[in-house]
C-alpha cells in the first residue's frame, strides 16, 4: 500500500501545486519540496526496514485488480534495484525543484505539476510488475516531459519536444505490441491470461518469436537509453530543455531504459538476450566512442554534456549484456553515478547560462577567476565524468569493464579506450570554460547559498559513491541475482552452447568475489 | 403485441413528435430559449424512455425494426450525444439574428434518422433512416446560408449524399433481385442455403459498400469530409463526425455480422484495404492542415479506419471493441468540436490553429479539456483513446491481424505529430487570443467530456462489463 501512496502523493501534490500556483508562485515550490521529501523519507524507511535480513528479494509486494477482464492488475513491488532507483528519483526531483527556484518565474504552478507528474510516472515505471501498468506509466511520463521542454525550453524547444515525444512514443508502441503478444502466447500455453510479470516469466515460446518480442522491448529501452543509431532525440531534448528538464532526462529518464533491460528484457527473454548480446555489445562500444567523439566536437556546452550521456550509457549496454554480477554492479553504479555527475554538469551549465546567457563554449573562458566555487564544482564533476578514482563513476566504469572483460575481451579493450576519450572531452570543458583566456570580459557573481547547497549535495553523493560503494552493492545484489539467474537457468535446459557455459561459469565466480 | 410495439417505439415517437410541437410553438411565438429548453427536455424524456424498453428486448417489429441490446445501447448513445450537440448548438447560435429556432427541429429529424438506422434490420428501414438523416444534415450544414463556405459545403454534401444513396439503392436492388429478401437475416439465409448467382450479389454488395463508405467517409470515399466539416456550423460538424458516423457504423456492424462478412475472403480483403488506406491517407493529409476542423475531419477518416479493424476481428470480441472505440471516439470528438464551438459563434469561427495560440494561459480550463481530447485522439494513457486503441490492438493481435495492427501503430505515431502541433499551439506564449466567457452549460459540457475521457481511460472495467452485457445482437 505504501508503494501506491508514493505515486498518489506525487499525483495529488502535482495537482495541488498547479492550483496553488494561481495565488502565489512560492506555494508550488514548497508543496513540491514537501511532497518529494515525504516520498524520499518513505523510501528511506523501506530501505532501513530491509536490513532485517529477508530471504525474499522483494521487499514489498502490493497487488490489486485493476482491469480484471484483461488480466491487468495494479501490481507494484520493490526490490533493491527499484529501491535505489526510487531514492535517486526523489533526490533528483528535489534538486530539480531547487534549481528552478530562480530560473523558472513564469507559471510555476504548471511547471511543478509537470515535474511531479514526471517523477510519479518514473516512480510507476520503477515499481510496476504488471506489464500493462508498466507501459501505462512508461507513456504517462512522456506528456509532462513534453510540456516541460516545449514550454520552458530554449529557442528550438518545439522541434526538440516533438522529436522526443515521437521517438519515445513510436518505440514504446513496439514494446506494447510485444507485451500484448507475450500475453497471448503465455495465455495459449497455460490458459492463464495475465499481464503479471511473475506469471509471464519463463514463458515458453519458439526461438524466433522470442527474439522478435525481445526486439520490441529493446526498441523502447534502447531508444530511452539511448543506443547509437537511436540516440538522435537525446542531444536536442537535453539541450533545449530547461535545466530541471535536462537533469530529469539525464538523471532519470535514461535510467528507465537501463532498468527496463535489467527488469524486463533479459528475465523475460533470456535465450534471445544471450543471442543478442554480441550485437548489443558492439552497439554499446560504438556508442561509447561515437558519443565521446561527438561530445568533443560540440561548441555548445549543453550539447557537449548531452553527448557525454550517450558515451556513458554505452557502458551500461555492454555491462548489461555481459551477464555477470561484477558488470551488473557496475551498471547499477553507473546508473546512479551518471545521474549525479551528468546532472551536476547540467546544473553548472544552467547556472552559467543564467549568468552569461549563452551556451557557446567559444564565448566562455577564464571564468575561474570570476567564479572559483563554480569552477571547483566543475572540476569535481568533470573529473567524475572522466572516471577519476575516488568518485562514483570510477567504480562504475571499472566494474563494468572488469565484468565485460570476462565476457568478451575485445569489447572490453575497445571500451576502455572510451575512458581516454572521456578524459579528452572532460578536460576540454574545464579548459574552455574555466581556464584559458577571458575573451568576453564577463563580470559575474559566484554561486549563491542555494546553488552551493545543490552542488554541494551532489559532491557529497558522488564522493560517497566513490568511497563507500558497498551499501549500494548490498542493496542491489539480490535484485541483480534474479536477472542473472534467468540467464543461469538456460544452461540447465540447454548446455550445448559453450558460450552460455562461459557466462554462467564467470557468474558463479563473481558471486563469491563481490560478497 | 401492439402494446410492446408502442413501448419499443417510444423514443422514436418522442423524437418524432417533439419537432411537430416545436413547429407549433414557433408558429405562436419565436423564442430561442423556449425551443432550446424544450429540445433538451424532449431528448431527456426520450433517454428515460429507453430504460423502460430494456425489459422488452429482444423484440422485433414486423420485419422492419429490431430492438436488441445492441440497438438499445446505440439508441442511448445517440440520444446522449444529441443532448450534447444541442447544448453546443445553443451557445453557437445564440448570437445569430434570425431563424435560429428551426435548427433544433431539423436536429430532431436527423436524430430520428439515426435512431432508425441503429435499429434497422431491413433494407427499407435502412434506406429510410439514411435518407432522413442525410436530408436533415444538408439543411443543417448550409444553415448559415449567408456564409459562402456553408452553401458550398451543403451543396457538396447534397450531391455526394444523393450519389451515394443512388449507389446504395442500386446495390440493395441487386441483392433483392438475387435473394428475394430485403431483410438482413433473410439475405443471410438465402446466401447460405441456395446457389445464387454470385456476380449479381457481388455487384450488389460492392455498390452498397460504396454507399456506406461515403457516409462513413472512408478512403477512397472521403473527399467531401474536410470541406463539409469546415463549411458546416461547428456543432453540425460534430454531429456528422459522431452521431451520423456512429449510427451508420452501428448499422454496418449489424449488417456485416448478420451476413457473416468476416467469413467471406473478398469482404476481408476489401475491408482491409479500405481500413489501411483510411488510416494512412487520413493521417498523412492531416499533417499539413492549418484549419482545426479540417484536421479533425482527416483525423475522423483515420479513426474510422481503426474502427473497420474491429469488423475483421469477428465474433462478439470485435463488436465489443467496436462499441468501446465508438464510445471513446464520440466523447473525444464531441469534446474537440465542443471546444471549437464554445469559442466560436455563428459570426466567427475559431477554427484555425492560430485562434488557439496561448489559450492555456488565458482560459486554462478549456485548454485542459481540449488537451485531454487531443491526447485521447492520439491514444496517450489516462485518456479514453488509449484504452480504445489498446482494445483494438489487443483483439487484433488475438486474431492475428498483423497488417492492420502494424499500420494502426504506425498511424498512431503519424497522428501524434499533428495532434502535438495543436497542443503546442495551446501552450505558446501569445497575447492575441480573445477571452470569451463560457456559459454554465458550456462548463458542464466540458466537465462531462473531461470526466468521460478520464473515466474511460483510467477505470474502464465497468465499461467493459457494460459493453459485454449490451452488445448482444439478434
Amino acid at each position: 500500500m505504501i508503494l501506491l501512496y508514493l505515486i498518489i502523493i506525487l499525483l495529488a501534490g502535482g495537482i495541488l501545486a498547479w492550483i496553488s500556483g494561481k495565488w502565489n508562485s512560492l506555494f508550488p515550490r514548497i508543496i513540491s519540496i514537501i511532497v518529494l521529501s515525504v516520498d524520499l523519507l518513505l523510501t528511506f524507511s523501506i530501505y532501513l526496514n530491509q536490513e532485517t535480513g529477508q530471504q525474499n528479494s522483494w521487499l514489498i509486494d502490493y497487488k490489486v485488480a485493476w482491469i480484471p477482464s484483461f488480466g491487468i492488475s495494479l501490481h507494484l513491488a520493490v526490490d533493491g534495484l527499484s529501491l535505489l532507483m526510487l531514492m535517486l528519483s526523489f533526490f533528483i526531483g528535489l534538486i530539480a525543484v531547487l534549481i528552478s527556484w530562480k530560473e523558472i518565474d513564469k507559471n510555476t504552478g504548471f511547471f511543478h505539476f509537470n515535474i511531479l507528474w514526471i517523477i510519479s510516472g518514473i516512480t510507476g515505471v520503477f515499481l510496476s510488475l504488471d506489464l500493462f501498468l508498466f507501459y501505462f506509466f512508461w507513456e504517462l511520463m512522456l506528456v509532462p516531459m513534453y510540456f516541460l521542454i516545449s514550454i520552458w525550453g530554449h529557442e528550438n524547444r518545439i522541434y526538440a519536444s516533438y522529436k522526443f515525444f515521437i521517438y519515445t512514443q513510436a518505440s514504446g508502441l513496439l514494446m506494447f505490441i510485444s507485451i500484448i503478444t507475450l500475453f497471448f502466447v503465455h495465455g495459449s500455453n497455460t490458459g492463464v491470461y495475465t499481464f503479471d510479470y511473475f506469471g509471464l516469466l519463463g514463458t515458453k515460446m519458439p526461438e524466433v518469436l522470442a527474439y522478435m518480442l525481445m526486439l520490441g522491448f529493446l526498441a523502447a529501452f534502447l531508444v530511452k537509453l539511448p543506443i547509437v543509431p537511436l540516440h538522435n532525440w537525446l542531444p536536442d531534448a537535453h539541450t533545449e530543455a530547461p535545466t530541471a528538464g535536462s537533469l530529469i532526462l539525464a538523471g532519470l529518464l535514461l535510467k528507465t531504459g537501463a532498468y527496463g533491460l535489467l527488469r524486463f528484457a533479459i528475465p523475460l527473454f533470456p535465450e534471445a538476450s544471450v543471442q543478442f548480446a554480441p550485437i548489443a555489445m558492439i552497439l554499446g562500444v560504438i556508442g561509447i566512442l561515437y558519443g565521446a567523439k561527438l561530445a568533443y566536437a560540440q561548441t555548445n556546452l549543453k550539447r557537449l554534456v548531452a553527448y557525454t550521456s550517450v558515451s556513458h550509457m554505452g557502458f551500461v549496454i555492454i555491462g548489461v549484456y555481459s551477464f555477470n554480477s561484477l558488470a551488473y554492479q557496475g551498471v547499477v553504479m553507473q546508473m546512479i553515478a551518471h545521474a549525479i555527475s551528468t546532472g551536476a554538469l547540467f546544473i553548472i551549465v544552467g547556472q552559467l547560462y543564467e549568468r552569461i546567457h549563452t551556451q557557446d563554449i567559444d564565448k566562455m573562458g577564464g571564468l575561474w577567476k570570476q567564479v572559483p566555487v563554480m569552477g571547483a564544482m566543475g572540476l569535481i564533476f568533470s573529473m567524475a565524468s572522466l572516471g577519476l578514482p575516488g568518485l562514483g563513476n570510477f567504480i562504475a566504469e571499472f566494474l563494468t569493464l572488469a565484468g565485460t572483460y570476462k565476457a568478451n575481451i575485445p569489447i572490453a579493450c575497445i571500451a576502455s579506450v572510451g575512458l581516454v576519450a572521456a578524459t579528452i572531452y572532460s578536460l576540454r570543458i574545464l579548459q574552455k570554460v574555466f581556464f584559458g583566456k577571458d575573451n568576453a570580459g564577463w563580470k559575474i557573481h559566484d554561486l549563491s547559498i542555494r546553488e552551493k547547497l545543490i552542488t554541494g549535495s551532489f559532491v557529497i553523493v558522488i564522493f560517497y559513491l566513490g568511497l563507500l560503494p558497498q551499501a549500494i552493492f548490498n542493496t542491489a545484489q539480490p535484485a541483480l541475482n534474479k536477472t542473472l539467474n534467468a540467464i543461469n537457468n538456460i544452461k540447465t535446459t540447454d548446455s550445448n552452447l559453450t558460450k552460455k557455459e562461459n557466462y554462467t561459469k564467470s557468474l558463479s565466480l563473481d558471486m563469491h568475489r563481490v560478497k | 403485441m401492439i402494446k410492446t410495439d408502442f413501448l419499443c417505439l417510444t423514443p422514436f415517437m418522442i423524437v418524432a413528435i417533439a419537432p411537430i410541437l416545436m413547429m407549433l410553438t414557433i408558429a405562436i411565438t419565436r423564442n430561442f430559449k423556449i425551443i432550446y429548453g424544450f429540445s433538451l427536455l424532449a431528448f431527456i424524456i426520450a433517454l428515460v424512455s429507453v430504460f423502460f424498453i430494456m425489459p422488452a428486448v429482444p423484440y422485433r417489429i414486423s420485419q422492419l425494426l429490431i430492438f436488441d441490446d445492441f440497438s438499445i445501447l446505440f439508441i442511448g448513445i445517440i440520444i446522449i450525444a444529441s443532448i450534447l450537440v444541442t447544448v453546443l448548438s445553443y451557445g453557437y447560435l445564440k448570437s445569430q439574428e434570425s431563424e435560429k429556432e428551426e435548427y433544433f427541429i431539423i436536429l430532431f429529424v436527423a436524430s430520428l434518422g439515426s435512431l432508425l438506422l441503429v435499429s434497422a434490420c431491413n433494407f427499407i428501414t435502412l434506406f429510410l433512416g439514411l435518407e432522413t438523416l442525410s436530408i436533415s444534415l444538408f439543411i443543417l450544414i448550409a444553415y448559415r446560408r449567408v456564409k459562402d463556405h456553408s452553401i458550398e459545403a451543403g451543396v457538396k454534401y447534397l450531391i455526394l449524399a444523393s450519389v451515394s444513396s443512388a449507389f446504395l439503392l442500386f446495390g440493395m436492388g441487386l441483392i433483392y433481385a438475387g435473394t428475394g429478401f430485403l431483410e438482413f437475416k433473410g439475405i443471410s439465409m438465402a446466401i447460405k442455403l441456395s446457389a445464387i448467382s454470385m456476380p449479381l450479389l457481388s455487384a450488389g454488395f460492392a455498390m452498397m459498400l460504396v454507399g456506406i463508405g461515403f457516409k462513413l467517409a472512408v478512403v477512397p470515399f472521403h473527399m467531401w469530409t474536410p470541406d463539409v466539416y469546415q463549411g458546416a456550423p461547428t456543432p453540425v460538424a460534430a454531429y456528422i463526425a459522431t452521431i451520423s458516423k456512429g449510427a451508420v457504423m452501428a448499422l454496418f456492424i449489424r449488417f456485416f455480422y448478420v451476413l457473416n462478412g468476416n467469413q467471406n475472403q473478398s469482404f476481408i480483403y476489401i475491408i482491409t484495404i479500405i481500413a489501411v488506406l483510411s488510416m494512412f491517407i487520413g493521417n498523412l493529409l492531416a499533417i499539413r492542415q492549418q484549419n482545426l476542423k479540417r484536421i479533425l475531419a482527416y483525423s475522423s477518416i483515420a479513426n474510422l479506419g481503426y474502427l473497420l479493424v474491429t469488423l475483421l476481428i469477428g465474433n462478439e470480441n470485435g463488436i465489443q471493441a467496436a462499441i468501446f472505440y465508438l464510445i471513446s471516439y464520440i466523447i473525444t470528438t464531441l469534446g474537440a468540436f465542443g471546444v471549437i464551438s464554445l469559442l466560436s459563434n455563428s459570426g466567427h469561427e475559431a477554427d484555425t490553429i492560430d485562434d488557439f495560440k496561448g489559450l492555456f494561459w488565458k482560459q486554462p480550463w478549456i485548454a485542459i479539456v481540449f488537451t485531454l481530447a487531443l491526447l485521447s485522439l492520439a491514444g496517450i494513457p489516462i485518456t479514453a483513446g488509449f484504452m480504445a486503441k489498446f482494445y483494438i490492438i489487443f483483439r487484433g493481435i488475438n486474431s492475428n491481424l498483423w497488417l492492420l495492427v502494424v499500420s494502426l501503430i504506425i498511424n498512431s505515431v503519424i497522428g501524434l505529430y499533428y495532434y502535438l502541433r495543436v497542443i503546442t499551439a495551446l501552450y505558446l506564449q501569445s497575447d492575441t487570443i480573445k477571452i470569451s466567457s463560457i456559459s454554465l452549460t458550456g462548463n458542464l459540457f466540458l466537465a462531462f467530456i473531461a470526466i468521460g475521457i478520464l473515466w474511460l481511460g483510467i477505470f474502464p472495467e465497468w465499461f467493459f462489463h457494460f459493453i459485454a452485457r449490451y452488445s448482444g445482437m439478434q
